[in-house]
This record gives structure tokens, C-alpha cells and sequence, in this order.
């Protein structure tokens, strides 16, 4: 069970977390412009790597707000927890 | 025969207080302070259980959590009974009722045991192997293996005692209250660290207060005097919470650990009554220091198993701590110098030890020398090849090892005794430790794994952490308590130890026999009864990775989770791979370190509680009109009104008439209602929803789809703009927690620059919805101030008005096809409203109506439901729904997904209407349909998803998903259901009022 340290409330319990997949996907601007593959590969195609990974949280049981998290999915650490908008930390 | 082997007193039994207890139907008497094994053996019962597979004989063999043997049936008489509880944990009081397992008749008689013999039909994989032929046999076989599967029974009425979860916030916390986690924990509080001690145990100080060893000295006197000052004085230390009877069970991410707190099994029944039974802890720790010990390896030998077969430090323990001889006549066996401690320790209190069986060749620990002046006779460099003895152990055959431990040579000898202490070793308890997540490392030498690293939040101390020795234990526990809590020194700094080291060490996982292993049975899981043998079974058919020959034996799988044997079974195949052990790895420990009651896991949540409901503000007067309630989400919806004897059929057919004829009045408080509001509220709306938003007047209403992204429907409702910035929305009941989340997903992720806020209010508000031909006048009743009229208050419109000086909103809106207006008034004068309506309506015989009238007037109409007429497979052209997805709006959610070449195809699965050829037929929901009676496979072309006998056209509708069913229309298909077929036609989707005249009539 992650501690969680919500950019806008502080540290809380996982639970009321949702995760939201991965970040810093962009929705197209002109989805019309695109093909059906290039719009697939903004529809389906998601990553699942074994070390750090870029992701989508929502507090859903608290200020609603949703933020960014850098995880490592082979030991769970969190790295880095930044808001939307913000640009992913580099190291 | 009951003799009693009380041979000391202890300070840890009281003495003076007696307790009878009842084992097996036969009473029994120990003395408060006792475990029910304690009392067991004083009263020189050995025989407790029977095995799972071969239904042997076992004793009691350890002295804590990790018994495998003696687990028992507690209030075996009673319907609240509870299986598989370790007689070594079990505190006695009067009154405690036990019984044996696995066994019946009795534990004495057992007819399974017949298994014993049959054991070479049983190897490892037997069921496997055995009930795959003929393949139709296996439900026969099945009823027998469920009947004869399972350990104990499981009691048959609710549970009665109430459990409770508490959170707990610390800056340490100290697992296991021996001398290291005393120590620590101590040192912690003393440095103003909010800290919180636990152990599973009822009393502190670990293994050296039982062991009373007189060569471990602290300070000049005795360790265990020295400890007991120590634990004196932590009740007067602020900071520190301690608590007992407390085991952690589970060691999770982030410091979060769960513990179970027992707080009255131990209590004599009048004691438990009304009171908390167990806690569960939900600690969230900043620091986690383990100091949960060590657990003694068993030998693994031929019949190592027999009632009287104990763990050596066990024996010790019950003489020492319990005052209780474990057998008249001892052995010891051991490849390690702590056996010789447990020998010394019966033989000063005068039990008779009759020889110590050393599997090394020699030793130069100080102890020997008292051994030999005790005049004990030590067999060095032997080993066991068999035990006697079916329910009690009465001797064993020992032979010379040879040079490698591989075989055994010259003759045989024999001793005759009624208690064997095994010694193989320690395993450091490092189960916690890997389920934080934390990786071991295996140490070669020992033969243990260990930590590989400790942590800014995470130390192991003591012999958890592979520190065996006092000297070595406090050493560490100094250095790394300074480093971990950042101190400058602790008040057990500088204190003089003094301690015999453990010398010379020999290792043999697999100890040999002189018969052939086939022949033999050297337990490695007691348990489930799993041997060396099967392990090289598994070996030998192929299995190599040790979490599938944990499996294909069950090694390790038992209520112990394989705390004896795990070690040896590794040992065994990796010398048979001949691998080294570290590169084989441990299989995963898993949660929890202890069974948990189900209670403790729930807690409070049972009953009422288990699963909450909402309830809308009308829910009192449902009840009191004797609604029929039906779970839709969280919330309680009333289904339909019975009237005396009416079935549900017979009330929903009134119900749906009475709407079309005069008047209806639904509940509809549960839709899902969200408030947006901002300059940018239009523009979000043409984004979110298939249609336009923008050029929608204030005070009207207009129906919306909303697609996922994939193009799928994904809910639907209407939305009214109650201002120029301000609208209000209405999402399906089940739906509206998740759109809420998708909108401010999109809003706050994709498109941030939007003006929008979204608020839930669906709490807000209750909303009656009045429909049919004579609403109109009673809403006039209600309001008379308010032009009705068509053209000043048309179909689609809104209107905010005042009743009874309450403002409400009212929405000409209609789910039914019939007029109607939505009545939203704020929550708590929602029952108000909800009467007024109701009064009002009374001359026009109004009727009540519930989701089952709901749901068959609007399929009249061919209304959908989304999540009953669609599955997140259909897109609005599959709904036949082409014309509320705006054609002009450059994009909106999904809208580039219904271009996809997939979702284009022509003879997708659509939503179409069905008329059954015999009109009082009803179709089941859920049917399949098909186009061809006798074709083999025959092709399925879709389902029926909604289907309702229409009391208003006198005929059975459906509406159903068929595939190209567009184009089918007038088709005769077949829906094929068990007993018959029965003949449908492919119809539109809209079965009343086709022109929607009634709207305004």
C-alpha cells in the first residue's frame, strides 16, 4: 500500500488513489487529420516497462485533482510525484 | 494413563490457580499461564492430530507459531467452532473445549490411517496423475477428493464476536519483543521517537528467558535476570506503546504493516462477553525495525515424525518457562551445540536424558565438558536411521555416518526413549523482511539467508538478522540503532557480555538411512505430509524451479506456510540439481505470517455495513407503500408497488397502464446530477457530448450521448442550460460517479484552458418526475401561478418556480413518451414535494411507479438504457442513433473512432426491435438469436437485450443487438432456448406513439 504525498494535500494512504494509466499522452489536436493507425497508436498502444514509467494518479477520494508520478515498477519506489503540466523530472 | 510431568515451578504459571479444560471429550487440568500444549504434555498427552495425507500420528513438536503438527478444533461442539488453531498458541481457561483433527472416529482410532499403509500409492502428484482417467470420471471423483480435502470444518452460523481495525500512525515500530527488539524499542522512546512494540507472545523477553542459559552472562550476572530489570522498566518509558498476543501478519510498501491484536481468547468465557475479540492494526510506521527472531530447524531423517519428536529448543522451553517434562526418557539429536544446552537443562532438573546423537565429529564448546561430567553419553559422528513407536515415540536406531554423510556404516544400535529433541540449526524469520519487498542474500557458510541491506526506514536486528550470539546481537544492535535512529549512544552501550561460541559445524539436509530411500519417510512439510522422497520425485520427473515443486508437493503449503521445513527442501534439491542454494532462491512468503480470522480482516464491516446503500429523500414513504426495493449502484431504487396479493408481473402491468391512461410518479432522486458552470461551459459540453451545445436557448433541455474515446457509448441523459454559463446535467444512476471522474479527467488533463467547473449534486437534489395525460393538471394543481401552456412551457424546457415558497426546478422532460415533468426540489424537501404530488394527484388516480414500470415504458418507446441495451461494443450508429452525432463540430470525444474502418463496417451488431410470432410469448433477456434452426456451428447473430409483455399494445417486445440488423428489417429469425424455438420478427425499435404525439397532446 503506497503513502502517496498528494501535491495539493500531502502524504495519504493509497486507497484513496486511482491510478490513470500512463502519462504524457497527449490527446491529438486534430484527431481528424490522422490515420486509423496513427490514431490507434494514440488509442491503444501503452507502454509496460520494467523500471521507471511515467504515470497518471487522481486523489478520487480527496481534492479530485489529478498529478503525475514517476514509479519504478520493479520495486515500487516512487521517484517523483508532479503536477499536470509539469514536465516529467530527468533523472 | 495420565501422569502428570509437572517437574518445577516456573514463575510463569501460577500455580495456585487450577483450570480444567477439555481435550478430546476427556477433561483435563494445567494452571493459569499454561498453553493448551503445555497442559497437554503435563498431563503426558503426545498424540494431538493426525496427518493430512496418511493420517500419521503427530504430537506436539514446537513451542510457537510455527507448529505444524498439533492444530485443533477449538469449541469443537458448537456451531461458532474454529479449526486449525496451533495448541502451542492457545492460552487455557476454564472452560476451554479442544479436539483433534483430521481424524475420525477418533484421534486414537482413525480410519484414514489406513492411508499410512496404502502411502506408495500416494507419491507426489498423486491426484494428478491419478483422476485423469477416464476423462468423464472426474465429477466421481471429485465428490470424494472435496470430502476427504480440508483441515478441521468450518463453523456454520454467523460469527457472534465483534472485531475491530484501528489505524496507528508511529515513528518506530519494533517487531518482536526479545532482547533486541526490548532493547530497541527502549532506545527509541528514550530519543523521543513515538514507538510501538509488538509482540505475538503474552509475556516479553523472546528466547533467553525461557533458555536461562547460565554461560550467557550481561553485566557479570545471569542475561535473563539482566533482561527482566530491562523489560521492568519500559512501563515507566513515555512513547512507547506496547503491545502483546499481537502477531504481525502482513509487512506491505511503505512502512505499512497489518497486525492482528488478540484481546480476549484468552479469557474465560464470561470475561469475553461484549468485548472487542480481536483488532486488527493498520500501522503506518516511518521506521520499521525487525526483531522477529529465529525459528529451530527439525533433522530430516527416516520417521521423524512420531508423537514425542520435538523440537530440541521446544523441550527446553516447556521444562524452563512452563515447568513441564516433555518425556520421562530423552534423546537428543543434533547437528549444533545448542542441543546440548536443552540437555543439561532437563538433566539439572533431574529428568533423565539418556544420550545425545551428534551428527559431527566432534565439538570444543565448553558445554561438552558438562555433558560429559553429567554422564551423558554422546554418540559423535551418528545419525538416526529409524524411530519406533506408532502413537508414541519408544525408541530409535542410530549408525555411524560416513565420511561424506551420504551413507551410513557399521551395525545398528538401539535406545529405547519417549522424547527425541531434533536440532538442526536456526532459520532466521525473515518473512516479514521479504514481504516489504526486500531482497535476501544466502550465506554459504551457514546455511541461511539473511537481509541484504538495510534501509533508511528498515533494519533487521538480532537473529532475524543472522546475529546469533549474545555478544555479536547487542554488538550490532548497538551500531546499527545509532546509525538507523540517528543517535549518538545507547543506554546499553559499554555493557560486558560473556558467552560460549558455537565451534564446529557439520550440515546435511537429508540425513541418510540404512534402507533405501524409497523405503523410508523423512518428513520435510509434517503438515502435508509432504517427504525428501517426493521432493526427489518431482526432481526426477523434470521439475526444476522450486516454486513448481512447491506446488506439484505441497511442500510449504500448509497453515506453517513450511516454517520447519522450507529450508531443507531447498537444501535437498539443491544438492540433487546440484546448484548452489543461492542461486536457487526461496519460494515468495507470503502474507499472512499467521492465519487471520476473517472477522479481524472484516472488522466492523459486516452486516448493514458490509456494503452501505443510499437511499433517496422519498425512501420513507417507499417503505410505508410497501415498495419492493431493487439494488441499482449503491443505491436502494423502489422496483414496483405490489398491491395485496399482486404478483410483480400483475403490479408493473398496472403500474405501466395507469401511466399511459391518467398519471404516474417515479422516484427518479438517484440520476446522477453534475453542475457545470464557467464561460467555457458550452464549449466543454460540444466537446463531451456526439451533438451541439452551443445554440441551445437558456431554459431549454437537450438529450446528449457521450462516447469513450473509442467510440463506444458510454452514458446518456439530458442536460439543461439553466443560464448563459451555468448548465445542469444529468448522467445514468449507475454511471455518475465515473463521468464525473472522466470530465475532470479531460478537463483537468487534455483541456486545461476551459472556463469549467463541475460540481456532483445529485445529493442535492430530489427529483419526482410526473408523467402521463393527466399530469399537466395536477402540476397545475401544485402551481397555479404557472402558465402550463405548450407554447409557454413546451416539451424540452425548464422552468425554476417557487412551491410552497421552495425553489424548485422543473423539467418538461420525458423517459416515458407520455408528458411529464421532472420535479427537482432540494434534498430535504423531498418527501414534501413527493406528497404534494401525490395529494394532488389523487383524483386522477395517481400511481406510484418503480424502475421495473420504468424500464417497460420506455422500451415501448425504444428508449435505451446504456449498460442493459449496450455492453461498450456499440456506437450511436449501431444504436441507430445516426442523427444526435453532429455531422458539422470538427471533434469531440470518440468522434475520430467512428471513422475507424472497424467501427464503419456495415454489418456490425445493431440495436433493432423484436415482435415474437405468438404475441404473449416474452423473451428472455439475454437469448440468443439466430437466423437457422439446423445449422451446425450454428452462427450466432446476436442477443435480446431488453423484454417486456407491453400491457399498453397488448404484446410481448424486445429489443436485442442482431448482426447487419439494419438491414433485416421484417426478417423472421429464431431465438432457441431450451425446450423450444420460438419464431421472432426483426421490427423497429419504436413500438408506441411512433410520431411522438402523446408528447404534447
Amino acid at each position: 500500500m503506497f503513502l502517496i504525498n498528494c501535491p495539493y494535500c500531502g502524504e495519504r494512504d493509497q486507497q484513496e488513489f486511482k491510478a490513470g494509466g500512463e502519462a504524457h499522452i497527449e490527446r491529438p489536436k486534430q484527431p481528424t487529420e490522422l490515420s486509423d493507425n496513427e490514431w490507434a497508436e494514440y488509442l491503444f498502444m501503452r507502454k509496460n516497462i520494467k523500471g521507471v514509467q511515467f504515470e497518471r494518479w487522481n486523489h478520487a477520494h480527496g481534492c479530485r485533482k489529478w498529478f503525475n508520478m514517476a514509479r519504478d515498477t520493479s520495486n515500487d519506489e516512487i521517484k517523483a510525484i508532479y503536477k499536470m503540466g509539469e514536465k516529467p523530472p530527468t533523472q | 494413563m495420565t501422569q502428570n510431568l509437572r517437574v518445577k515451578s516456573s514463575e510463569f504459571i501460577d500455580e495456585t490457580n487450577r483450570i480444567s479444560f477439555k481435550f478430546d471429550g476427556k477433561t483435563y487440568y494445567g494452571f493459569k499461564g499454561d498453553t493448551l500444549a503445555s497442559a497437554l504434555i503435563a498431563n503426558n498427552v503426545h498424540l494431538v492430530g493426525r496427518s493430512f495425507k496418511y493420517h500419521r500420528p503427530r504430537g506436539i513438536m514446537t513451542s510457537g507459531s510455527e507448529e505444524p503438527n498439533a492444530i485443533v478444533q477449538v469449541n469443537p461442539n458448537s456451531n461458532i467452532t474454529e479449526p486449525n488453531a496451533r495448541a502451542t498458541e492457545i492460552e487455557i481457561y476454564e472452560g476451554l473445549e479442544a479436539s483433534s483433527q483430521n481424524c475420525w472416529p477418533s484421534v486414537n482410532f482413525d480410519i484414514g490411517g489406513i492411508n499410512n499403509f496404502l502411502a506408495p500409492l500416494f507419491p507426489a502428484g498423486f491426484y494428478y496423475k491419478t483422476f485423469m482417467w477416464p476423462k468423464s470420471f472426474w465429477e466421481k471423483y471429485e465428490f470424494f477428493i472435496r470430502h476427504s480435502a480440508g483441515l478441521g470444518k468450518s463453523p456454520n452460523t454467523r460469527d457472534p464476536d465483534i472485531y475491530d481495525h484501528r489505524n496507528i500512525h508511529c515513528d518506530v515500530l519494533v517487531v518482536g519483543a526479545g532482547i533486541s527488539g526490548i532493547l530497541a524499542a527502549k532506545n527509541a522512546a528514550k530519543n523521543n521517537f513515538k514507538t510501538l512494540l509488538l509482540d505475538e507472545k503474552n509475556e516479553l523477553g523472546g528466547s533467553i528467558i525461557f533458555e536461562a542459559n547460565e554461560d550467557n552472562k550481561i553485566n557479570y550476572n545471569s542475561a535473563f535476570e539482566w533482561l527482566k530489570t530491562e523489560i521492568n522498566e519500559l512501563k515507566n518509558i513515555k512513547n512507547l506503546e506496547i503491545k502483546t498476543r499481537t502477531s504481525v501478519a502482513a509487512y506491505h510498501q511503505y512502512n505499512y504493516l497489518l497486525a492482528r491484536e488478540n484481546l480476549t481468547d484468552h479469557l474465560v468465557k464470561k470475561d469475553k462477553k461484549n468485548k472487542i475479540r480481536q483488532r486488527l492494526l493498520k500501522i503506518r510506521a516511518k521506521k520499521v525495525i525487525l526483531a522477529t527472531g529465529a525459528l529451530e530447524r527439525p533433522l530430516i531423517f527416516n520417521n521423524n515424525d512420531r508423537p514425542g519428536i520435538m523440537l530440541s529448543s521446544a523441550i527446553k522451553k516447556y521444562g524452563n518457562f512452563y515447568g513441564v517434562a516433555c518425556g520421562t526418557k530423552n534423546i537428543f539429536f543434533t547437528n549444533n551445540d545448542s542441543a546440548y544446552e536443552s540437555a543439561l537443562s532437563l538433566h539439572n532438573k533431574g529428568i533423565k536424558v539418556e544420550a545425545i546423537i551428534d551428527i559431527r565429529e566432534n565439538s570444543d564448546a565448553k558445554i561438552i565438558k558438562k555433558i560429559n561430567d553429567a554422564g551423558i553419553k554422546i554418540y559423535w559422528a551418528h545419525t538416526i536411521v529409524d524411530t519406533r513407536g506408532y502413537k508414541r515415540l519408544s525408541g530409535v536406531s542410530i549408525m555411524k555416518l560416513s565420511n561424506d554423510g551420504t551413507s551410513v556404516t557399521g551395525s545398528k544400535i538401539s535406545i529405547s526413549c519417549n522424547c527425541l529433541g531434533i536440532a538442526g540449526g536456526w532459520t532466521p524469520a525473515v518473512h516479514l523482511y521479504t514481504q516489504s519487498g526486500s531482497k535476501l542474500t544466502f550465506d554459504e557458510e551457514r546455511k541461511i539467508f539473511i537481509p541484504k541491506a538495510d534501509t533508511k526506514e528498515q533494519i533487521s536486528v538480532g537473529s532475524c538478522g543472522g546475529d546469533f550470539e549474545l555478544d555479536e546481537i547487542i554488538t550490532n544492535l548497538n551500531y546499527k540503532l545509532k546509525n538507523f535512529l540517528n543517535i549518538n549512544k545507547t543506554d546499553f552501550e559499554g555493557i560486558t557480555l560473556e558467552n560460549d561460541h558455537e565451534t564446529s559445524k557439520r550440515n546435511i539436509w537429508l540425513l541418510p538411512s540404512d534402507q533405501t530411500i524409497g523405503k523410508t519417510k523423512p518428513f520435510v512439510d509434517y503438515q502435508n505430509d509432504a517427504t525428501a522422497k517426493d521432493i526427489k520425485l518431482a526432481l526426477r520427473e523434470g521439475f526444476r524451479s522450486i516454486e513448481h515443486v512447491k506446488r506439484y508437493t505441497t511442500t510449504g503449503m500448509g497453515t506453517d506456510q513450511g516454517k520447519l521445513g522450507n529450508m531443507h527442501a531447498l537444501g535437498i534439491i539443491a544438492d540433487i540439481a546440484g546448484v548452489k542454494m543461492g542461486e536457487l532462491g526461496t519460494t515468495t512468503f507470503r502474507p499472512p505470517y499467521t492465519p487471520l480470522t476473517f472477522g479481524t480482516i472484516v472488522g466492523r464491516n459486516v452486516g448493514e455495513f458490509f456494503d452501505t446503500f443510499r437511499r433517496t429523500p422519498m425512501n420513507d414513504w417507499h417503505i410505508k407503500n410497501k415498495a419492493e426495493f431493487e439494488n441499482v449502484g449503491q443505491w436502494k431504487r423502489s422496483w414496483y408497488y405490489p398491491k395485496e396479493n399482486e404478483t410483480m408481473h400483475q403490479a408493473v402491468q398496472r403500474e405501466s397502464k395507469a401511466a399511459r391512461q391518467s398519471a404516474g410518479l417515479l422516484d427518479a432522486s438517484t440520476l446522477g446530477k453534475i453542475d457545470i458552470q464557467g464561460s467555457d461551459a458550452s464549449e466543454f459540453l460540444n466537446r463531451v457530448y456526439t451533438n451541439a451545445w452551443s445554440k441551445l436557448a437558456i431554459g431549454k433541455c437537450r438529450y446528449g450521448l457521450m462516447l469513450n474515446e473509442d467510440g463506444m457509448v458510454y452514458d446518456d441523459g439530458v442536460t439543461t442550460r439553466l443560464s448563459e454559463n451555468h448548465y445542469i446535467m444529468t448522467t445514468t444512476t449507475g454511471g455518475a460517479a465515473n463521468v464525473l471522474g472522466k470530465l475532470e479527467d479531460y478537463l483537468q488533463t487534455e483541456w486545461p484552458e476551459l472556463d469549467v467547473y463541475l460540481t456532483s449534486v445529485t445529493d442535492h437534489f430530489a427529483t419526482a418526475s410526473l408523467c402521463g395525460p393527466n399530469s399537466k393538471k395536477i402540476l397545475n394543481k401544485i402551481i397555479p401561478d404557472l402558465d402550463l401552456s405548450d407554447n409557454n412551457f413546451p416539451h424540452m424546457s425548464f422552468k425554476e418556480v417557487l412551491i410552497d415558497k421552495i425553489k424548485c426546478r422543473i423539467m418538461r422532460i420525458s423517459f416515458t413518451g407520455e408528458q411529464s415533468y421532472e420535479i427537482n426540489a432540494p434534498a430535504s424537501y423531498g418527501e414534501a414535494i413527493w406528497q404534494k404530488c401525490i395529494e394532488a394527484g389523487k383524483e386522477f388516480n395517481i400511481t406510484p411507479y418503480g424502475t421495473e414500470t420504468m424500464h417497460l415504458l420506455r422500451a415501448e418507446k425504444g428508449f435505451l438504457i446504456v449498460g442493459q441495451d449496450t455492453d461498450g461494443t456499440m456506437t450511436p450508429i449501431d444504436l441507430q442513433m445516426d442523427w444526435i452525432v453532429s455531422k458539422k463540430k470538427y471533434d469531440f470525444i470518440g468522434q475520430r473512432s467512428l471513422y475507424r474502418s472497424d467501427t464503419m463496417k456495415e454489418d456490425r451488431k445493431q440495436l433493432v426491435g423484436l415482435l415474437t410470432e405468438d404475441p404473449n410469448i416474452v423473451l428472455e433477456e439475454g437469448a440468443q438469436i439466430v437466423s437457422e434452426l439446423n445449422q451446425k456451428p450454428v452462427e450466432m447473430l446476436g442477443h435480446v437485450t431488453s423484454s417486456y409483455f407491453s400491457p399498453n399494445l397488448n404484446k410481448s417486445i424486445a429489443l436485442a443487438v442482431v448482426k447487419d440488423g439494419k438491414n433485416m428489417m421484417g426478417r423472421k429469425l429464431f431465438v432457441p432456448m431450451e425446450n423450444k424455438n420460438i419464431s421472432v420478427t426483426v421490427a423497429n425499435t419504436v413500438f408506441y406513439d411512433e410520431k411522438n404525439e402523446r408528447l404534447n397532446a
